[in-house]
């Protein structure tokens, strides 16, 4: 099994790299190609069986679109082909068609997804998320400047329960399309969601997912479920 | 500038509030500037400011850089206006230049030294004009409010004043190349009996050129992107430092500090590399303000690193050790796990640093926990880490990931019951991290130790 963890030296923010870290743990056989910005992405010339890519800087969503513009095509027939794909954070919008910043010049995306991610860098929302996906309940953090604009009713990575979607007034969260996952959600994503992770593990081929120590994230897991679920706890910070 | 009414009232009111809030026994350093910028907006622009201004920002150290440079003026009776007992915003500068006034808003003192958030600095330095500006270190930091170094970086440039004098590191490739235009003087670190980094940290704010993207090179590196650094591929790099401490003694505890080539030894305020770091930052900033190399060493003899950040204490054979470690601040995490690594002997590690606020009112982001190097913590010096707090599981998680077995792991919801977990045969010396939120937990939790590891030891 491969695994191409795209721009690391870039896309590496806000503890996004654990998930690396931790899928490494909990697929050791599997063969992980960290490609740089000086590098041509593995995907280009052989099927990998899965993408990821990090949060980042502003900067560092230009230099990854100049960077992935050239091998769009491929990334494309990569996803219809079903490669698992999973963009955290800002980095989902290096996929839509445009990320524009109040004041800025906007940035032509990859435009593999009709949507639009608009920021204000004076306005940071901070907030935390409870969702759904497939029965499974997802959990997570939110830190960005943006919101993206666009229609994922057919094609969202999960449903919001509580806290913030796409933007203030789509309770949609992220993108699923074939086995594309985007969301903005940041940081241990697949610690923070044991029961996702082990759905991946299986999207990958894997008939029995061994949890690396399982115990300690499904109690960090539950005790946090319990949280989100509790109507005193804000869900913006 | 003729102030306005609106302003002289906003004066009184922060005086009056602040008299009114000393004597009840608080500091009133906050209050008063809330309300005074609530009464009027632009004050910090209207209000008569000190002649010459030092400011001092950056991701860490800028505390203690700010404490260090005002104990010199101290000791040196130069007199001078601070915000050291208050916030290091805009209303806690104001309620420190506030209190620079008299009733008829006449400046007292002529030389202030301020303590700026660097992600405040947009309401601040448009009215406060900085002759010098300490730039410590630019780093990631919260996430909330920081979101990334770039970010903070662009903050920087757009509101240092083109006229600043800037004391910058050498060896912070991000803060150095602020402001390429302005006068600067840069300090380091040359000594070559200091620590140099044995790992890669998780952090690395700068991996390539940020002209060509090709991967830079580290000649050295301190920790994290603190280092000696250059690009291969162009002329992009590290700058060579004015003030350089250049030799280092541990045993005399005295530092030579290289200024513009000329060497000048001064007492060492601490052991820690970061304390050297911003020790040599403060020695730059006043040699370049015009005091003498003198006055500087009278001041630095008889500074110390505040009991609030760090402690030891002494429980029969058993050493403790109270250290400050910002919580979402995974440089200043790192930081300390690795001195805490670096101690002598075996060492337990009691951790309760859980975001107060977040935790108060919703439930904290702890994505910070894997950008902060828990690795340093899976040392095999390290008998145990028990965390107390409501974040424990998350902890223990972070623990694991980073390489710690169970057996290791302790922890509790209560962090005043975390000193019931330790093994004291097992260690030689027990750490205790703290908040500033938690501190007054921690002085429990540490007399607790104390009374348990010195009657162990009795028996």
């Amino acid at each position: 099994m491969k695994i191409e963890i795209l721009y690391p030296e870039v896309a590496n923010l806000f503890g996004d790299m654990s998930n690396v870290k931790y899928l490494r743990l909990c697929l050791p056989e599997a063969e992980f190609i960290e490609t740089s910005l000086q590098a041509e992405p593995a995907f280009v010339r052989e099927r990998v069986d899965m993408i990821y890519l990090g949060a980042m800087s502003e900067s560092g969503q230009r230099r990854v679109i100049n960077h992935l513009m050239p091998h769009v095509e491929i990334l494309k027939q990569r996803m219809e082909d079903g490669v698992v794909m999973l963009a955290t954070g800002n980095a989902m919008e290096v996929f839509f068609q445009s990320i524009n910043f109040k004041g800025e010049p906007p940035v032509e995306g990859l435009s593999v997804f009709d949507f639009m991610a608009n920021g204000n860098f004076r306005g940071r929302y901070n907030g935390l998320v409870l969702g759904t996906f497939e029965g499974i309940e997802l959990i997570g953090f939110k830190t960005q400047f943006t919101r993206a604009h666009g229609d994922n009713a057919e094609n969202a990575f999960f449903k919001v329960e509580r806290g913030m979607g796409m933007h203030e007034r789509n309770p949609m969260e992220g993108l699923h399309v074939h086995n594309f996952f985007g969301t903005y959600l940041v940081g241990p994503f697949l610690m923070l969601n044991p029961l996702f992770t082990e759905y991946l593990l299986k999207l990958l081929g894997v008939e029995n997912p061994q949890l690396a120590f399982r115990e300690e994230v499904m109690a960090a897991y539950e005790k946090r479920l319990t949280e989100f679920h509790d109507s005193n706890v804000a869900f913006e910070y | 500038m003729a102030k306005s009414m609106r302003c002289m009232l906003a004066i009184w009111t922060a005086k009056c509030l602040r008299k009114g809030l000393q004597v009840l026994g608080r500091n009133g350093t906050h209050l008063p500037g809330v309300m005074a910028l609530r009464i009027c907006p632009d004050l910090l622009a209207q209000i008569e400011k000190p002649q010459t201004i030092i400011g001092v920002t950056g991701t860490n150290g800028k505390t203690t850089v700010s404490n260090l440079i005002g104990d010199i003026l101290q000791a040196n009776g130069i007199d001078y206006v601070d915000n050291r007992f208050g916030s290091n915003i805009d209303t806690g500068i104001t309620t420190a230049l506030i209190g620079n006034l008299t009733a008829s808003g006449k400046l007292r003192k002529n030389l202030a030294v301020l303590e700026i958030d660097e992600r405040m600095t947009p309401r601040i330095l448009p009215h406060v004009h900085l002759d010098f500006l300490v730039v410590t270190n630019l780093f990631r930091d919260s996430y909330k409010r920081n979101a990334h170094a770039e970010f903070i970086t662009d903050i920087l440039e757009q509101t240092i004043s083109d006229d600043t004098t800037l004391v910058l590191n050498a060896e912070d490739l991000i803060s150095s190349h602020l402001k390429q235009q302005n006068a600067r003087c840069y300090f380091g670190l040359t000594a070559e009996n200091l620590p140099v980094a044995d790992r890669e940290n998780i952090i690395q704010d700068m991996r390539f050129c940020p002209v060509c993207e090709t991967p830079l090179v580290f000649d050295l590196r301190r920790y994290h992107h603190i280092g000696k650094a250059h690009c291969p591929n162009c002329d992009y790099g590290s700058y060579e430092a004015d003030f350089a401490a250049s030799a280092v003694d541990y045993d005399t505890m005295k530092v030579t500090i290289s200024n513009h080539g000329e060497a000048e030894s001064y007492h060492l305020i601490g052991r820690n590399m970061t304390d050297l770091y911003n020790e040599t930052a403060a020695a730059a900033v006043l040699r370049s303000y015009g005091l003498t190399y003198e006055q500087v060493e009278k001041g630095l003899a008889s500074a110390h690193i505040v009991e609030s950040r760090f402690g030891e204490i002494e429980a029969g054979r058993h050493k403790i050790i109270m250290n400050l470690a910002k919580g979402q601040n995974p440089i200043a995490c790192s930081r300390v796990f690795d001195f805490i690594r670096q101690q002598p002997g075996k060492k337990a590690v009691l951790i309760m640093i859980d975001d107060h606020d977040d935790n108060k009112y919703s439930s904290e982001n702890i994505a910070w926990l894997f950008d902060a190097d828990f690795e340093y913590l899976a040392d095999e010096s390290i008998t145990q880490v028990i965390v107390g707090g409501g974040r424990h599981h998350d902890f223990r998680m972070r623990l694991r990931l980073a390489g710690l077995e169970p057996e290791r792991i302790f922890s509790s919801e209560q962090p005043l019951e975390t000193p019931e977990l330790l093994v004291p045969d097992q260690c030689d010396t027990v750490v205790v991290l703290y908040d500033l939120y938690t501190y007054d937990e921690s002085i429990a939790v540490r007399d607790k130790l104390k009374t348990m590891l010195s009657e162990g030891n009795a028996e």
